[in-house]
């Protein structure tokens, strides 16, 4: 049995998120050995911070394959904010030309800047529309409030692997999907009941698997 | 729609809360956790601690505190007070603060917001800015508002205008801007400060210091056109609680988080 690993890729507040996995009954073990992240039934994935760092921790700490391994053998997957960025192609944000710089391209798509017409960060408590009946998003109102910080935003090439919309001057892409790998940009650690919910939703989606 | 943000302030020395008589309902009000605990249950959209402590051992009391919180309370917490140090933003932010608030430190080398930028992420690094209207000052074009440091002992010179902005290019996520002249007063926001900060940066600008009434609220998230507004006083003497501020700045057509049940 490997369980539920939440992975430390060095860059997030992983406390509070296995703090919140904990208060809905999860039993998450946080690691950043690539041996543990093989063995996983399910992963979450956080992060915050710059793509180029994130993506230059998981490819020093040799996680990324064990990723992409997890991704292709389609379990249970949650990306939270920039781990959700980092399941698409490659970022915006990159200043990083080279290969070892691009996303883990679970998702086909890039990672793009809010346009400077906008409030740069996206701060705050927004709206959270789901387009398709999900699991994740189950007792969850269509527009329940989630609350996010992030300033890139995930735009997939296909539409079928938005999961939800938010709206911040034009919609985007806040959740994203394909098969059992999800990803959220806004913090379901730091939404309150919402988002103890859907974390409550993915562990009943992990259970549902195994 | 991006909701307008009610945030209760908690002043902490030595790991208690000092500040705020109506907590008759919990057991013990100056345990800074159980103060979180309250106001996220009462519907807070975030929690900042502003701790006010000097000493060294008091350094180590807002690490616990934070900890402890971040075990309970699952919504943004963010910490100033005295971080003079990305050591020390590490140390919080790994107790499970979401962001810090820089003053002091900042002014005096504005560097640091840079560097915790750099290290953290923008969206960890608030600024705080503690200003005050120059009264003897009309001529146009001159300093408006002076940024004063130290908890608003000292003047530095710094028009907060100009600061705001440059702490914006250095990585700032956001400004929580406080008003001296109108902290205290409950006669409402400096509007004009807020209005002239909110014209100038593009980062969320948290408004500080004056709220007395509901439409004080209002009017700094419409004519002052801040993201938040953060509330001490008005919340910790029982005048309001944040079910009503959000029911009312609901009806007056701004988007809120509706206050939910938790679970």
């Amino acid at each position: 049995m490997g369980g539920l690993v939440i992975v430390d890729s060095g860059s997030a507040n992983l406390r509070s998120i296995s703090k919140a996995a904990e208060m809905v009954s999860l039993e998450p073990v946080i690691s950043n050995d690539p041996k543990v992240i093989e063995r996983a039934e399910a992963i979450i994935f956080p992060g915050v911070g710059y793509f180029d760092h994130a993506v230059e921790a998981i490819n020093r700490d040799n996680l990324a394959d064990s990723l992409r391994a997890a991704i292709a053998k389609n379990i249970p997957f949650l990306g939270i904010c920039l781990g959700m960025q980092l399941l698409l192609t490659e970022s915006e944000e990159s200043k990083d030309e080279t290969a070892t710089a691009k996303g883990l391209d679970a998702i086909s798509g890039r990672v793009k800047l809010f346009p400077d017409t906008l409030h740069v960060p996206h701060v705050g408590w927004n709206q959270v529309r789901p387009l398709l009946n999900h699991p994740l998003f189950n007792a969850l109102d269509d527009g329940t409030y989630f609350y996010f910080t992030h300033s890139y935003y995930a735009q997939p090439d296909r539409k079928d692997n938005t999961l939800a919309l938010t709206d911040y001057g034009f919609s985007f892409t806040s959740a994203v999907i394909s098969g059992n790998i999800m990803g959220v940009q806004f913090h379901p650690e730091k939404s309150g009941p919402a988002g103890l919910r859907l974390l409550s939703n993915f562990g009943k989606i992990i259970a549902d698997q195994i | 729609m991006l909701a307008k943000r009610i945030i209760p302030c908690l002043d902490v020395r030595d790991g208690r809360v000092v500040k705020g008589t109506r907590f008759v309902n919990i057991r013990d009000a100056g345990d800074p956790v159980e103060r979180a605990s309250f106001y996220n249950s009462e519907g807070a959209d975030e929690l900042v601690f502003l701790d006010i402590t000097a000493s060294v051992e008091g350094r180590r009391a807002i690490v616990d505190v934070v900890s402890k919180t971040a075990e309970v309370v699952f919504i943004p917490l963010t910490v100033g007070g005295g971080i003079d140090s990305t050591e020390f933003m590490d140390q919080l932010l790994q107790s499970g603060a979401d962001k810090v608030s820089l003053n002091t430190a900042a002014l005096k080398r504005p560097a640091l917001i840079s560097e915790g930028a750099q290290r953290f992420g923008s969206q960890c690094i608030v600024v705080a800015i503690d200003a005050c209207r120059v009264k003897s000052n009309s001529s146009p074009g001159l300093l408006k508002w002076e940024v004063y440091t130290h908890g608003g002992r000292t003047p530095t010179g710094r028009d907060a205008v100009q600061w705001a902005l440059e702490a914006e290019q250095s990585g700032a996520g956001e400004i929580l801007l406080t008003s001296m002249d109108a902290d205290g007063t409950q006669d409402g926001y400096d509007l004009d400060l807020l209005a002239a900060v909110t014209g100038a940066v593009k980062i969320p600008v948290i408004a500080s210091g004056g709220a007395g009434k509901l439409e004080h609220m209002y009017e700094a998230l419409t004519t002052g056109n801040a993201h938040a507004v953060l509330a001490a006083s008005i919340l910790h003497y029982g005048t309001f609680s944040i079910a009503e501020i959000k029911e009312y700045l609901s009806e007056k057509g701004l988007p809120v988080r509706p206050v939910e049940k938790q679970e």
